[in-house]
């Protein structure tokens, strides 16, 4: 069995391996007839860009994306600089460099990793997958009894930060920074996905798709490393297949498909805000072109954030969303649960918590509030700033940064739920539902509790639980998102996540059940 | 501002300290030998298993203690002088006390065996032993094997910690089944068959004689009265605690086996009271036994003997009886009173049920003849504290208790109820007609 596992481990790595060796490599060849469809498409007017990539890039064979992307980016901006020198305006091109390099890359691969999309796909995906699937599944056999099993979390390197972590996150981190900043260097990654891409919305993969489907994959390898873990808890296991079909049907299959049928990209249950750009005036613009689906869509995005999404709460929590439902929820419950004990727990961390994330909600609606504006009002500025700007500061700073780079990236060293505790604006809104109107609390049964900590450390929220718990308290915190894995780890069976009346709810104690009768009475009627 | 002393920081002596500061603005000085900060001593086991680290089980961050104006003194208290109502500690330093109360815990019991102090024989009990089983027994290939001596909730939590690090343990019980003095039998045997399915190598009614030592003195291995040398390189003596009291045997404080105190947790000196594991009541309340080192009685104790300190002169008088533990995989509750066949009274009866395949069952007490509900324990099934609590006040009868179960059920969310296999047996083991009733909010939150 471990002699499995380590042969699943090494065929991980080697899929791994040549995943992430994938954006340095490769030829690319870009030839005229490709650059001028290029040119006609993008509408470049600069013949400087033009005559710079005919001569220096066209026709030449290039090895790996980091000898192609510096000459389009140096290309670029000489061809502006000196079109702004001219005041030639018009001939400005407005494309980013990396977003050209991009284009460029994905039209003109054509070596073996381009032609060969099927066994690169099995080289890198594959591997991992086989090499995954075949570390976590003898854990059937070698996790011995099924119960809680957290043995040696704090023995290992990779989930007691050390150096196994700390590479971890080296490649979480670049990989995001590729994806939401240099994504000509996603190019080799977007080849192997092309063939499911055009199965499923038509059309050849971009950064993007590779990243949807990537999702999918991870989720769906480390649901089954959830289910043989939690296999005892029936509702780890329900809210699991939950979160992993919200993911594949909603998030990823649902909208290539629509693409496909000519209808607007869109996630059903990625609700505004976390959905940060739906009242953008593109977004707008574009469902209002899309006739019937697009009106549903916008008056469903609508309901969804302003009734379905509150009255939900109401009766079952903001768990409903945050881990039933939610794509970013869902990677955290499966590829974040090795990680969920870093989350930290001082008082201080709440602190900054609730000025964070609060303060993202407060950033997203006056930024919505200045797009609405500028919308219906026809101006690009709201008291002299600039709505565009605001927008490409939270599309930065919060929507890629925050959300992406630290929300993941630092799984393994900040915790799973980075994003959903510190960022999320959606988790801030649904969070003062849950914590001001709601039938949801997990419940402290009496006095059984020993205050052995398990539950506070392997809150992914950094909830204190066991302070609640210890003094026989309920836990109604808006940060909770209800994975029930408190209730879980807790040994002596203390709590619970419940839905019931609002009365009681919150029941703050002096002296804990199981104490003189009087003596309770009259410490806790004061 | 008068000058409150407390000895040891664990469950009981913190909470008092925390109580005492709720409610006034006395001095509070904690003095403890042992650590820093309180932790929780029931959560030693999850750092060995790497479940937790130490500062983990702490369950107050480090500046609760300045903020709150309690005073931490890591030092050991070698002598009481109530005459001059100070303490003389090891460093030679004295501290004044205008109230002092002692909580100063357990230690693990050793019956003179031979070989009972060498070098890999220990007990589980305080942060030192932790660290020294560390020592001890970091892997498999150190400690090729440990016995472990007492079949008891200690006992069983050592061999699960040694068995997360693949330690082979042999397991010696003095009873013919696992803690069967205080299990009912079918419990009993459910965990004898649970222990040996974590490869641990249980070994009823056997008793240790000796612990032998090799050339460097350490303990090398344990001969058993059925005749047997098991090898083994640490030695875990987990027969039960005793109160940690020997540094009072000359302070003119009464002691028994623990500190003798009254109902209100006050020795026979003035202004000395004891609590927790190490007090001895003059006599068991209800059904308990004089001494409880159970972790809630030590916070119980805490939080009554904080209000007599604080002017509101209270007995201690614990409500019903419950309890918690976790066997390996099972989690066990109880309420009320359950007692094993051995210690349990005439007119106690008892109704087992237990899953065909699961590890999974429940014993519940009820009077013979009046049919009053005594107690239950539960293995695999959580239970409602409240709800129990409030059927042992109301004395109901084990006819009302099977109708309403549906209420005391506290398992999350989704799992298999076993609500109507339980009930269905006992009506056709007592020739009862009930039919469970639908779980109800409204019944669960009245009175909460």
């Amino acid at each position: 069995m471990k002699a499995i596992k380590n042969i699943g481990l090494v065929i991980f790595l080697i899929g791994l391996g040549i995943f992430t060796a994938l954006p340095l490599i490769g030829t690319f060849k870009l030839d005229q007839s490709t650059f001028d469809k290029i040119v006609a498409e993008k509408r470049i007017k600069s013949e400087l860009f033009i005559t710079d990539i005919t001569k220096n890039v066209v026709g030449k064979e290039f090895q790996g994306m980091q000898s192609i992307s510096p000459l389009v980016s140096a290309a670029i901006e000489n061809a502006n600089t000196q079109h702004v020198k001219n005041k030639e305006y018009k001939k400005k091109i407005y494309t980013k460099p990396s977003d050209m390099a991009t284009l460029i890359g994905k039209r003109s691969g054509n070596g073996f990793i381009a032609n060969n999309k099927g066994t690169m796909w099995f080289l890198t995906f594959g591997l991992g997958i086989i090499g995954a699937l075949l570390f976590i599944i003898p854990n059937v056999i070698l996790l011995g009894k099924k119960g809680i099993k957290n043995d040696g979390i704090y023995h290992e390197s990779a989930t007691n930060k050390g150096w196994v972590a700390w590479l971890v996150f080296i490649f979480l981190v670049g990989f995001y920074l590729i994806l939401y900043f240099k994504s000509e260097y996603a190019t080799n990654w977007t080849y192997l996905v092309d063939p499911i891409s055009e199965s499923l919305s038509g059309n050849p993969a971009g950064h993007w798709f590779v990243y949807g489907f990537m999702y999918c994959v991870i989720m769906t390898v480390m649901a089954i490393r959830m289910y043989i873990k939690y296999r005892h808890n029936m509702y780890q296991m329900v809210r699991t297949t939950s979160v992993l079909f919200f993911q594949i049907v909603f998030a990823f299959l649902i909208p290539e498909i629509m693409v496909r049928l000519q209808m607007p990209y869109y996630d059903f249950k990625n609700a505004f805000p976390l959905d940060y750009d739906f009242f953008f005036s593109w977004n707008l613009k574009q469902l209002l072109n899309s006739g019937g689906i697009g009106l549903f869509i916008l008056v469903w995005g609508i309901v969804l954030t302003l009734v379905v999404v509150p009255v939900m709460v109401y009766f079952f929590g903001k768990r409903w969303y945050c881990s039933w439902v939610c794509g970013c929820g869902g990677l955290a419950e499966t590829l974040g649960d090795p990680y969920r004990q870093h989350s930290s727990k001082s008082l201080f961390s709440w602190k900054i918590e609730r000025w964070l994330i609060h303060g993202v909600l407060l950033f997203a609606v006056v930024m919505t509030g200045m797009t609405l504006y500028s919308f219906f009002a026809e101006t690009s500025t709201v008291l002299g700033i600039k709505t565009q700007s605001i927008q490409n500061t939270y599309s930065l700073a919060i929507g890629s940064i925050f959300a992406g780079v630290i929300g993941t990236g630092f799984y393994p060293i900040f915790g799973n739920r980075v994003w959903c505790r510190f960022g999320c604006p959606l988790a801030a809104y649904l969070g003062f539902v849950q914590r001001f109107k709601s039938r949801f609390r997990i419940t402290t049964n009496g006095g059984q509790c020993i205050s052995c900590g398990n539950c506070s450390t392997y809150c992914e929220q950094g909830i204190d639980v066991r302070a609640y718990a210890q003094k026989g308290e309920n836990i109604v915190r808006s940060s909770c998102v209800g994975c029930g894995v408190c209730s879980a780890v807790c040994p002596r069976g203390v709590l619970k996540l419940e839905n019931g009346p609002l009365e009681g709810r919150i029941n703050p104690t002096e002296v804990l059940l199981g104490n003189d009768v009087d003596l309770m009475e009259l410490t806790n009627k004061k | 501002m008068e000058n409150i002393v407390i000895i040891g920081n664990g469950i009981a002596g913190i909470t008092a300290a925390r109580h005492i500061r709720k409610n006034s603005d006395k001095k509070i000085t904690v003095v403890s030998a042992e650590t820093d900060y309180f932790f929780s001593r029931t959560a030693l086991m999850y750092i060995y298993m790497g479940h937790m680290k130490f500062e983990h089980t702490q369950p107050y961050e480090n500046w609760f203690w300045k903020k709150n104006r309690i005073d931490l003194v890591k030092a050991f208290v070698t002598q009481v002088n109530h005459e001059d109502k100070k303490l003389v500690l090891q460093d030679g330093n004295t501290i004044n006390y205008d109230k002092l109360i002692i909580a100063t815990g357990s230690k693990p019991n050793k019956f003179g065996w031979p070989g009972q102090d060498l070098p890999g024989v220990q007990g589980l009990y305080s942060k030192q032993d932790l660290d020294q089983l560390e020592a001890n027994a970091p892997d498999n290939k150190t400690c090729k094997r440990a016995v472990i001596v007492g079949g008891g909730l200690i006992g069983i939590e050592m061999a699960e910690m040694l068995r997360s690090r693949k330690i082979p343990v042999t397991f010696l019980v003095r009873e013919n089944s696992f803690w069967n003095g205080v299990l009912p039998s079918g419990e009993s045997q459910m965990i004898n068959e649970h222990i040996l399915e974590h490869h641990i190598d249980l070994r009823l009614e056997t008793n240790l004689v000796e612990i032998l030592a090799d050339e460097n003195g350490r303990a090398k291995a344990v001969t058993t009265d059925k005749g047997d040398t098991i090898e083994c390189t640490v030695v875990g003596l987990t027969a039960g605690v005793s109160p940690n009291i020997d540094f009072l045997k000359e302070s003119g404080i009464a002691i028994g086996r623990g500190v003798k105190v009254n109902r209100f947790l006050e020795t026979n000196i003035p202004d000395i009271y004891a609590i927790g594991d190490c007090a001895e009541q003059h006599e068991g309340i209800g059904q308990r036994r004089p001494i409880e080192a159970v972790w809630y009685t030590g916070r119980m104790m805490g939080e009554t003997v904080a209000q007599t300190i604080c002017g509101n002169k209270i007995e201690y008088k614990p409500g019903h009886w419950f309890n918690s533990a976790k066997f390996l995989d099972l989690e066990y509750q109880t309420y009320g009173w359950v007692f094993s066949e051995q210690n349990k009274k005439e007119n106690e009866q008892h109704f087992h049920w237990r899953h065909a395949t699961e590890k999974i069952c429940v014993t519940i007490a009820f009077d013979k003849d009046s049919k009053q509900f005594l107690g239950i324990n539960t293995f695999g099934i959580r239970m409602r504290h409240e709800i129990f609590n409030r059927w042992l006040s109301e004395k109901r009868d084990i006819n009302h208790i099977m109708e309403f179960l549906k209420d005391a059920n506290f398992d999350p969310e989704f799992f298999a109820a076993y609500e109507n296999e339980i009930i269905s047996k006992f009506n056709s083991e007592f020739g009862t007609h009930i039919t469970p009733k639908k779980k109800s909010w409204k019944r669960i939150f009245s009175n909460a």
